[in-house]
């Protein structure tokens, strides 16, 4: 075990401060976590950029089978010669100019574009140096992330800090009504992850993170022939294709309740905590 | 007065972290913009190619592609890339039904020659309802028939020093008829059993925009890599003196020569 592994249950300073400075992150967790932003950030931004080649979303075995598509994002030209974008979810036509497939460029000129330049890497247009930036950047998240489940395991971080016990599950009725009320804990319970924040690590780690990769191994023809057919056990290579961008999506709405959680429960303690390893307890409740 | 003044402190110090942010961001992504066109640093993204190869080969060497029921055929088989390569030399084989028109094989072997459409008929042949994965992220299903890569290899005797197998194509890339279509695969995937160069779709004649009158099916690999309307084939040890060195028209333009995935 590394020397400087144990967080959570270590006796906390002998009172000298009411609110003493906690070492809450070790350095092998921190590094993975910023190694980890960066690879799944070049990974999203690269993926829109290879998902605007065929800015179609279906689910099935091939795209010409003559099922709807679920989504489709384009352009077209506007009475006044601006490209206007038009998003359609299931045949439904929606306008979404300035969000997709029109948007405004670094000059302020409206382009035809499926996602915002700043959202995708790269920025305009380029599918061959999309695809090398994903792949280059797979491997770094498959390699961190396998080095982090390692880690979590030989040091006791997912038993000790991500495992729910079972009074906690118990409790969880309780901890969603902190949670809509923003009620966080305080004291020697702000020491552990809460429930919901657990289950929602877990769901992420274990649940979203590979099965985006085994969508993404779908996608590859190699990987597919590897054991043949496997892919439809998802509902064949364009489902693959789907689930791949859902994930994605749904990663980013959880990095989105993530750092409002971050920001919520006290932005540059939680940063500091990230960085440095030192967590500063919120006060007691009952001492405010 | 103190407690507005204080807020307005606060709201003024957020939009400019806020800004500062996004001022970040906008650097940064300029950043990878700038670095995506240096030289050396898409070398640095692909190093990883040949380990997702290596390790592809490892797990499946001699994998099969998936194959599909009549039922899953696309109703159309997407044409991408060229329609037609619009050549006199192509059209006059059109014109005359492709009799005139003749297979060169060439290169690191023991017995090079011409085939006809006729003659890679008689050859033993493969038919197979496969999946076309294009790099854009398509994909159509359709039934090919040809002949087997396979038998050809052994019918003008390939050397051993023989590393690669180059497809020379009719269709020109370039507006002024010139660049050339061309592919490259290497040996495993070219005695792959389902490894054929396709003369039927979906039970006709193979039709002009997806390739007449014969096109490579490398189920394994991405679209770029079935290259159509092939003219020659040419065994080779290396392929770096034909056309941008990088052994195909797609990767000398920034793809993957390995299209696996």
């Amino acid at each position: 075990m590394p020397s400087d592994s144990p967080p959570i249950d270590a006796p906390a300073p002998a009172a000298a401060s009411p609110r003493p400075l906690y070492y809450r992150h070790t350095l092998p967790v921190r590094l993975m976590h910023w190694i980890n932003v960066v690879a799944l950030t070049v990974l999203f931004m690269s993926g829109l950029q290879i998902f605007n080649a065929y800015p179609v979303l279906h689910f099935g075995k091939s795209s010409y089978d003559g099922t709807p598509h679920a989504l489709e994002i384009g352009a077209r030209m506007g009475p006044d010669g601006q490209p206007r974008g038009v998003t359609r979810v299931y045949g439904r036509e929606f306008d979404t100019t300035g969000w997709l497939g029109a948007v405004k460029d670094a000059n302020g000129e409206w382009i035809a574009s499926t996602f915002p330049p700043w959202i995708m890497l790269p920025s305009a247009q380029w599918l061959a140096m999309a695809r090398l930036w994903h792949f280059f950047f797979a491997w770094v998240f498959v390699l961190n992330g396998l080095a982090f489940v390692l880690y979590a395991v030989a040091s006791r971080h997912l038993t000790r800090d991500l495992a729910p016990t079972g009074t906690e599950l118990r409790g969880i009725g309780a901890s969603i009504r902190d949670h809509l009320r923003f009620r966080h804990p305080t004291g020697d319970a702000a020491k552990r992850y809460n429930v919901l924040q657990k289950l929602a690590y877990l769901a992420v780690i274990f649940v979203l993170l590979p099965f985006a990769v085994i969508m993404g191994f779908g996608l590859s023809p190699w990987l597919n022939s590897v054991l043949t057919g496997w892919v439809d056990l998802v509902g064949g290579r364009q489902s693959a294709r789907a689930f791949h961008f859902i994930i994605a999506w749904l990663l980013v709405m959880f990095v989105l309740i993530h750092v409002f959680q971050v920001i919520v429960t006290g932005l540059w303690n939680n940063l500091r905590s990230m960085i440095t390893g030192r967590y500063r307890l919120p006060a007691e409740a009952s001492h405010d | 007065m103190t407690r507005p003044f204080r807020l307005r402190k606060r709201n003024a110090r957020r939009t400019f972290l806020t800004r500062a942010a996004g001022a970040a961001s906008l650097l940064t992504l300029a950043g990878c913009d700038n670095l995506s066109r240096t030289q050396w640093f898409p070398q640095v993204l692909d190093s990883v190619t040949p380990f997702n190869e290596a390790l592809a080969k490892l797990v499946g060497r001699r994998s099969m592609a998936q194959e599909f029921a009549e039922k899953d055929r696309s109703p159309t088989f997407r044409s991408n890339g060229s329609n037609d390569p619009g050549t006199p030399e192509y059209a006059a084989w059109v014109q005359a039904g492709f009799a005139t028109y003749a297979l060169n094989v060439g290169g690191l072997c023991e017995a090079p020659r011409k085939f006809t459409l006729d003659e890679l008929r008689a050859l033993p042949s493969r038919t197979q309802i496969t999946r076309h994965d294009c790099v854009e992220g398509w994909s159509a299903i359709a039934k090919w028939k040809g002949v087997r890569l396979s038998a050809i290899l052994d019918a003008v005797k390939v050397k051993p020093q023989a590393r690669y197998v180059v497809f020379y194509c009719a269709d020109p890339m370039a507006e002024d008829g010139t660049d050339l279509y061309y592919e490259s695969i290497d040996f495993d995937d070219a005695r792959h059993e389902q490894t054929i160069l396709a003369y039927d779709l979906n039970d006709a004649a193979l039709p002009v925009p997806n390739g007449a009158p014969l096109r490579l099916r490398v189920e394994r690999q991405l679209g770029y890599k079935h290259a159509k309307y092939i003219t020659g084939l040419e065994f080779v040890e290396s392929f770096g003196k034909i056309g941008g060195g990088k052994g195909g028209y797609w990767e000398d333009q920034g793809y993957q020569w390995w299209a696996g995935i």
